[in-house]
């Protein structure tokens, strides 16, 4: 094994544990913040049937150890989430983790193409505005990123919805698919890809104008780099020298800042799905907060912070693998 | 400082924007002394369609500009007392991270992480739902989600003082940590945060316009959030009930924005030249 690869896995293993105590203060967290909740499952359960006696309600909670102290309960709570374990649903009848798991991929399709689009639209922006730093079309791009910079994602998704499919028509007003037409694969993608146009457009916009603002910057930086100099004066084209040289650094903050969105994209997704009627999670939790289904929203929580840390885990490897500096401290 | 904010065209053009926003809450209560929820007219009247009604109604017949002066108290209130609250905590955490450093610092920094991992806006959904919608835990649920930021900041900035000969010398003379922390320490890292500050502002804002969009917000009070919430139904139609309160929202963030930019040339000349 190379030093190279021991220092990489050094770094990943505490990456990796650091990770699982903030897994742990998130689940206990999550713990704390089901306690918050007047009455607990027994009661939401009485309460929806109607019929329960006080002893059939006790018989109840010591069955699912609601009657325990806090602490035994909290371990079991947590011992029950590392096993997948997020609780039971009443409203949908179904497992947390099931329900969750259904709506994850529509969010996860929303998420990724939406940090997609932003990242190469913005960087592509950024860079073109650093090209011609201070002419007009740099002035425009940069006013037009202030103004996206400024649009709250719902603002963002209304609009879209008014222009594009109530005024023009030309795109669908919500779902994921048209329902109740028998497809082929190939429509089947093309009628999701559809569907997915605004939504993706109304997450990505605000996080264009972040990109677009830092790739601006850090490419103007870069630019100034004497590596720069050096490799316009090897007699490189300015193709090679902008892609090959300075893109490749000024990639590095934007890299860090999608890790560090991650999470709010999530967040935004709430808006989007529930503007466009995505069966995402983001729907689910926004219908289990009207339905009071507190083990529901905060599964959604749980099950939303596992996959932020999982890809900040891998945008941390990417970063290692595309900063050059890394060979330096071999 | 001030100065220089004003001169730069952003500062200005944000500071104007800010107090336009900031005259329409004072005034609120002078041009419509009948409240945000009074009833006006018919429903669904356009902007311009009656004499007297420059905004139009909304679905219940409640006057559009009436509902905007007012809604731009509720939310330079929250963006303002939310942000106090975000910077309070995140203040704390990260000089206090930032200083001791060792277990304190770890400790601390994990928490931190913990409440970055979780989706800020998901999580104040779910505070707001779980304690009610009130104005008072919108605010908190909205500083609970956004001080992480500030708190890795403060603690960045933090390290980077201590170390400093002026510091070192306050400890030899033996100034008591707290003195040290509160007199030369932050007064000399803050700067950085005032700028967050600015766009901490704004987010909260739209948190808080999110939120009541989603019909969280606080049934007793008209915020730009309830007015486009009202006016979602019937978005195919009067789309306008949406877009007039979206398009404030907008402003005063950009405005927001604009400052927060000006304050960090004035205070990074260095970097203006960019």
């Amino acid at each position: 094994m190379t030093a190279l690869n021991r220092h990489l896995l050094h770094y990943l293993g505490w990456r990796l544990l650091q990770s699982l105590v903030v897994i742990t203060i998130v689940v206990i967290g999550s713990f704390m913040l089901l306690h918050l909740v007047p009455g607990d499952m027994v009661d939401v359960l009485g309460g929806q049937r109607g019929d329960m006696d006080a002893e059939l309600m006790a018989t109840l909670r010591a069955r699912y150890g609601l009657d325990q102290p806090m602490l035994v309960q909290l371990f079991h709570y947590v011992t029950g989430v590392l096993q997948g374990d997020l609780g039971y649903s009443f409203r949908n009848s179904n497992t947390v983790l099931s329900l969750v798991l259904q709506r994850l991929p529509a969010t996860i399709l929303l998420v990724v193409c939406s940090v997609a689009v932003a990242v190469f639209i913005g960087t592509l922006a950024g860079v073109f505005a650093a090209r011609h730093v201070h002419r007009p079309i740099d002035v425009i791009i940069s006013m037009v990123v202030l103004i996206f910079y400024a649009t709250p994602v719902f603002m963002t998704g209304l609009g879209l919805v008014i222009i594009f499919s109530v005024k023009l028509k030309l795109l669908p007003v919500g779902g994921l698919i048209t329902p109740g037409v028998d497809m082929t694969t190939l429509q089947l993608i093309g009628d999701v890809a559809r569907h997915m146009i605004l939504p993706v457009l109304s997450l990505s916009l605000f996080y264009i104008a972040i990109y677009a603002r830092l790739a601006r910057a850090s490419m103007l930086q870069v630019l100034n780099q004497d590596y720069i100099r050096t490799a316009y004066a090897k007699g490189l084209g300015t193709s090679h020298v902008i892609i090959g040289h300075a893109l490749r650094n000024a990639l590095l903050p934007v890299v860090t800042m999608v890790g560090l969105q991650i999470a709010e994209l999530f967040g935004g997704a709430v808006l989007t799905e529930t503007i466009f009627s995505l069966p995402g999670v983001g729907r689910l939790a926004y219908d289990s907060v009207f339905e009071r289904d507190y083990p529901l929203i905060l599964g959604v929580l749980l099950v939303c912070s596992f996959v932020i840390i999982l890809v900040n885990l891998i945008i941390d490897l990417i970063y290692t693998l595309l900063d050059p500096r890394v060979e330096v401290s071999r | 400082m001030l100065r220089r904010v004003l001169l730069s065209p952003a500062g200005f053009v944000g500071l104007l924007l800010l107090l336009m926003i900031v005259g329409m809450a004072l005034s609120a209560g002078y041009f419509f002394p009948k409240g945000p929820w009074a009833l006006v007219a018919r429903p669904y009247q356009w902007p311009g369609q009656r004499p007297g009604l420059p905004f139009g109604t909304d679905s219940l017949g409640r006057d559009i500009l009436a509902a905007i002066f007012y809604g731009a108290r509720v939310s330079l209130i929250v963006g303002l007392v939310a942000t106090v609250c975000a910077l309070a905590v995140g203040i704390t955490v990260g000089s206090l991270a930032g200083y001791f450093g060792r277990g304190v610092d770890a400790v601390l920094m994990r928490i931190t992480d913990a409440f970055q991992t979780i989706p800020g806006f998901l999580f104040a959904i779910v505070l707001v739902s779980i304690l009610s919608p009130s104005v008072t835990n919108i605010v908190i649920a909205i500083a609970v989600v956004s001080w992480p930021p500030v708190a890795r900041l403060t603690r960045a900035e933090v390290l980077r003082v201590r170390e400093t000969e002026y510091v070192q010398s306050c400890k030899i003379i033996g100034m008591s940590t707290p003195r040290i922390i509160l007199t030369q320490v932050l007064p000399n890292s803050l700067s950085p945060v005032i700028v967050v500050a600015a766009v901490l502002v704004a987010t909260a804002i739209i948190t808080e316009a999110g939120l009541s969009f989603l019909g969280l917000g606080d049934p007793n009070v008209m915020s730009w959030g309830t007015l486009i919430n009202v006016g979602r139904p019937s978005i195919r139609s009067t789309w306008f009930i949406c877009v007039l309160p979206g398009l404030f929202v907008v402003m005063t963030v950009l405005a927001l924005n604009l400052l927060g930019d000006a304050i960090n040339d004035a205070l990074n000349p260095h970097f203006r030249k960019r």
